[in-house]
């Protein structure tokens, strides 16, 4: 536990120091896209991985649900909200 | 710990720091629940109460504690466990450059800052209009999902299974939604939606073929793309973000 530890932390501090740097200064244009690379991501793996496998199952509703509640420029909470108790819901009646 | 000396000038002022704070705090909070779950699974998983504190206190990346105590529980070794584990924490390292700008600039509160540079972190940081408000974001985001995670991992520790699973309230669509709200503000330009469905695209389709982690790392190869559309149409604007840290002529 201790290699974890000390190994997600280096990743963390590579990050903001050496890796940070060289990024920035080879690949600068690039540095502004990693956001929508690194959520975009992590979003469909959320939303349909289960296990390694893709799944089509009541998350995927609500995520949309959310999304729908995003693209009306609802409140952080509203999306929160909204996207589980659809799933939640959903879960309920199957 | 102290945000830069200019952070009580906030331009936006109270309110806009009021609202932003309640959304870190939200974020936060949810994490919080997941913490449980956390604390349940590791304990089911016969890891004991003082190691399940000291890991989420001191590795403090959830997806990868999850994957370290599920490699555990299913009866891998310790090298499988912290080697799927770090796997997932190397997308940590890919969001220091996207934040780093906002970090202090003295070493020492850099380093304890980078601990605290996780997905959440980060979403909320990049999504302000600013490096100040980012930085505001960044650290009370960390400070409270940092509280939350840990109080969460600790009650689900000590109150086993007599919790019922998040799924069945439906946590595990929250996330995914969170980060949907979270990468609004990327997607404003060209640029940035060619890169969002692009490692949408990677990212499924890596994911039947991969161990966890990976389909995130490979899907950095979607600013490729990106990268050609903004070349091909340099006058497609940028956002906030692209003219603080990319910004050339």
């Amino acid at each position: 536990m201790i290699v974890l530890a000390a190994g997600s932390y280096g990743l963390k501090v590579l990050g903001v120091t050496a890796l940070g740097a060289v990024v920035e200064r080879r690949l600068g244009p690039l540095v502004s896209l990693l956001p929508a690379v690194l959520f975009s991501a992590l979003i469909v793996v959320m939303t349909f991985e289960t296990a390694g496998e893709l799944v089509l199952d009541a998350r995927v509703v609500g995520v949309g649900v959310g999304a729908l509640a995003v693209w009306r420029k609802a409140p952080l909470l509203v999306v929160i909200v909204g996207s589980m108790s659809v799933t939640a819901a959903l879960r309920l009646i199957t | 710990m102290a945000g830069p000396p200019t952070e009580n000038m906030d331009p936006a002022g109270d309110g806009a720091r009021r609202r932003r704070r309640r959304d870190c705090l939200v974020v936060s909070l949810a994490v919080g629940v997941i913490g449980v779950t956390f604390g349940v699974f590791a304990e089911a998983a016969g890891f004991d109460l003082p190691r399940i504190v000291v890991m989420s206190a001191l590795v403090f990346t959830g997806a990868s504690q999850f994957a370290a105590v599920g490699v555990v529980d299913d009866g891998g070794t310790g090298g499988a466990a912290v080697g799927s584990a770090l796997l997932l924490a190397t997308r940590n390292a890919l969001y220091g450059p996207v934040v780093r700008k906002m970090l202090p600039d003295s070493p020492l509160p850099r380093l304890g800052a980078a601990h605290f540079v996780i997905d959440e972190t980060t979403a909320m940081a990049v999504a302000q209009p600013d490096r100040r408000s980012g930085w505001d974001a960044f650290w009370f985001t960390g400070v409270t999902l940092w509280i939350c995670w840990n109080l969460g991992s600790l009650a689900g520790a000590v109150l086993g299974g007599v919790l019922s699973t998040p799924e069945t309230w439906g946590l595990d669509a929250a996330f995914p939604a969170i980060f949907v709200a979270l990468l609004a503000t990327h997607v404003r330009t060209v640029a940035g939606r060619v890169a969002a469905v692009a490692a949408a695209a990677v990212a499924l389709g890596a994911v039947p073929f991969s161990a966890s982690g990976i389909p995130i790392l490979l899907a950095v190869f979607a600013v490729i793309p990106a990268l050609y559309v903004r070349h091909r149409w340099p006058s497609d604007s940028e956002g906030l973000l692209g003219n603080e840290s990319g910004g050339r002529p």
